[in-house]
């Protein structure tokens, strides 16, 4: 199944300047009681975004109708927590296709790069820059380019080049996933598991 | 040849192949599902056209989102029932083997693993959970995956991984009194933060650690994901082979003999190297509590709260908004505050030694009036010896009662909710803003320091009983 393919995005962003935002909060336990990927969009960040009663906190961020845009940005260590996959599926549901931070947890990292979200790493100081930046200014607009894995703000703002593992970057870019690789090696897998002396 | 750690033996072994540029193909050995990251990963396979393909090295288990009373009866919560039963068809399906509800094997997938004899030393073993890291407590390879992953190894029985950075941090020394395994994870947590081993899969080693029980050494590899690391292991020795021998799936005669021979080629040569390595004093180490809304903000039960100086510049904001939802200011201490909740489970602290040293803790005392405890045993297993040893009775005149084996108010997925703005002390693994149910508060500490906390209904150092 082709994940969705990722060269270039240019968007305004939301700025959600919180550190350590774990995926307990991106998408609470009791929300993942669905047996399909779809819909989860619609409780991002459910107990920050909504009160008890189901109305909509207006000083939350998704709340606020002076930020949109595609482009998520959020303080260091994103996604830290359980491994719970559901998380990039709910961010990428709500419509963002890219997470800007300084520092991402390792599972989240693999689990949007295998949905065709970009989660982009920059240093500290590019992200508080571009945080203040947003906040000054929410028309902002942002290059995101994986092709030269560079992030930029248009049209002549600071910009930063971003590290990406080689084989994920061209996964993304041909819309290509894993599982296609790994069903097509299942001969070498069988080989490989008798030809071992497995103790 | 070359110096290695435990870890690279471990890996190398089961390359399939390296992708030119890329990740290595993992072989999987040992693939644990649950009810909740599953479902997603059949569907997938199953719009694919493809099938499971080595179901014999798969198992299943129900336990995140099952309710722990009255177990035998149906369960109330619909989409609870519909994530169990799906459990439970696409296992017939695909010819799974499920540990479900009511089966006596079942229980949290982390406890039922080593305590059925299928984890083992050497192994590479996987999840769609992040304390996966328990496993590696018996020396192997285990770490928690995505949906996506799980739908790889189902399909193939392998993994595409890029190998991570190598970390030991070392514990040497002597343990004090009343401080146990926990408070030595949420000790190393506290120190070095919740990011402090992202990239690293971890080896845990020194005297402090060698001289822990197998169930302890579990409660501190299950953390390892707390500092953000991949995994954490201990590398097997003749505790970890006493453990094993004479499970129900561990290996016998001849093979045993083979196995340990095997088993004991594993630990980290001498002079093999670590890409970064860290040392702890154990006799530093007092019982834990955390008090803000990640497992890093710990600090020891007599201890305080950092004041806003005292934290970094950066993290001030969040620091702030952390001890807001806490209801808590800088600076102040943690005993004695009033706790409404103590919950005693999970895949962290709910095994059989876990349910005896609270057990052994509060033997001929009463619990305070003001506090609700759940005891909440990690699988049928623990629930059915904690009974033959007694335990269940010594609780029950202490004004304690035991529920039914699940995750409960771990992530607090079924009815196990602590109510909004109530204070819980827990002997799970994460305090995270609404973990234990919307508005709720949790600090975390050890069996023991659960246990004098219920009996006093405040923060309680253990210390003061013993
Ligand atoms: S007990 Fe808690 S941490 Fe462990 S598997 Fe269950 S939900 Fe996850």
């Amino acid at each position: 199944m082709p994940i969705e393919k990722f060269t270039t995005l240019v968007s305004t962003c939301v700025p959600l300047p919180i550190e350590n935002v774990d995926t307990d909060q991106i998408i609470p336990a009791r929300f993942l009681k669905a047996t399909t990927r779809e819909g989860f969009g619609e409780n991002l960040f459910r107990d920050w975004r909504y009160d008890k009663t189901g109305m909509a906190k207006k000083d939350f961020v998704l709340n606020n109708d002076r930020y949109g845009g595609q482009i998520l940005v959020t303080g260091k260590n994103f996604g830290s927590g359980s491994s719970r996959e559901h998380a990039a599926w709910a961010i990428k549901d709500y419509g963002f296709r890219v997470v800007v931070s300084s520092f991402f947890a390792d599972i989240f990292k693999n689990n949007s790069l295998n949905n065709g979200l970009l989660p982009v790493q920059v240093s500290e100081d590019f992200l508080s820059g571009l945080l203040e930046m947003i906040e000054a200014d929410p028309s902002l607009q942002v290059q995101v380019d994986l092709e030269n894995q560079k992030i930029s703000v248009l049209p002549d703002g600071p910009e930063e080049d971003f590290d990406i593992n080689p084989y994920k970057k061209n996964c993304l870019l041909q819309g290509y996933d894993d599982i296609d690789y790994l069903l097509s090696i299942k001969d070498k897998i069988t080989w490989w598991e008798n030809s071992k002396s497995r103790v | 040849m070359e110096s290695r750690t435990i870890f690279d033996k471990i890996w190398d072994k089961h390359v399939v192949q390296t992708v030119p540029n890329g990740p290595d193909v993992l072989y999987i050995d040992r693939h644990f599902i649950h009810e909740v990251t599953s479902p997603q990963a059949f569907a997938g396979l199953k719009q694919r056209g493809a099938s499971v393909f080595r179901p014999g090295n798969t198992l299943a288990t129900a336990d995140h989102n099952v309710p722990t009373i009255d177990q035998h009866l149906t369960i109330h919560e619909e989409l609870s029932r519909v994530q169990v039963e799906k459990l439970k068809s696409n296992c017939q399906e695909n010819g799974i083997q499920l540990y479900g509800l009511n089966n006596p094997y079942n229980g949290i997938v982390h406890v039922i693993g080593p305590e059925l004899g299928i984890t083992q030393p050497g192994m590479t073993i996987v999840c769609g959970d992040s304390h996966t890291s328990t496993h590696g407590a018996l020396g192997n390879i285990a770490f928690g995956i995505g949906t996506s992953e799980v739908e790889m190894v189902l399909a193939s029985q392998c993994l595409m991984q890029s190998k991570p950075k190598r970390m030991r941090i070392n514990v040497e020394g002597e343990l004090r009194k009343g401080v146990t395994s926990k408070d030595i994870i949420l000790y190393i947590i506290s120190k070095i933060s919740t990011g402090g081993g992202t990239g690293y899969f971890v080896e845990y080693a020194g005297s402090a650690i060698r001289s822990l029980s197998m169930e302890a050494r579990m409660t501190i590899c299950n953390m390892s994901i707390e500092m953000g690391a991949r995994g954490g292991l201990i590398a097997p020795d003749e505790v970890t082979f006493e453990y094993i021998k004479g499970r129900e799936f561990a290996p016998s005669g001849e093979m045993w003999e083979k196995k340990v021979e095997y088993w004991r080629t594993l630990p980290s040569d001498p002079d093999a190297l670590f890409d970064k390595e860290l040392h702890f004093d154990a006799s530093d180490i007092d019982p834990m509590i955390t008090y803000g809304t990640n497992p890093g903000m710990g600090t020891g039960v007599t201890g305080r709260i950092p004041t806003a100086e005292e934290v970094d510049a950066a993290s001030r904001k969040s620091f702030m908004k952390s001890l807001q939802y806490m209801g808590f200011s800088p600076g102040e201490e943690m005993s004695g505050k009033k706790v409404d909740y103590v919950f005693v489970g999970s895949c962290t602290n709910g095994r059989i030694e876990d349910l005896r040293s609270f057990a052994s803790f509060v033997k001929g005392k009463k619990k305070a009036d003001d506090v609700t405890v759940w005891i909440v045993p990690g699988s049928k297993q623990v629930e059915r010896q904690a009974e033959e040893e007694g335990l269940r009775q010594i609780l029950e005149n202490a004004g304690f009662e035991m529920r039914q084996p699940g995750c409960s108010a771990c992530l607090a997925m079924n009815e196990d909710k602590i109510p909004e703005g109530m204070y819980a002390v827990s002997t799970s693994n994460r305090n995270f803003e609404g973990r234990q149910g919307p508005g709720a508060r949790t600090m975390l500490a050890s069996p023991l320091t659960a246990a004098a906390t219920a009996l006093n209904g405040r923060i309680t150092d253990p210390r003061t009983f013993l």
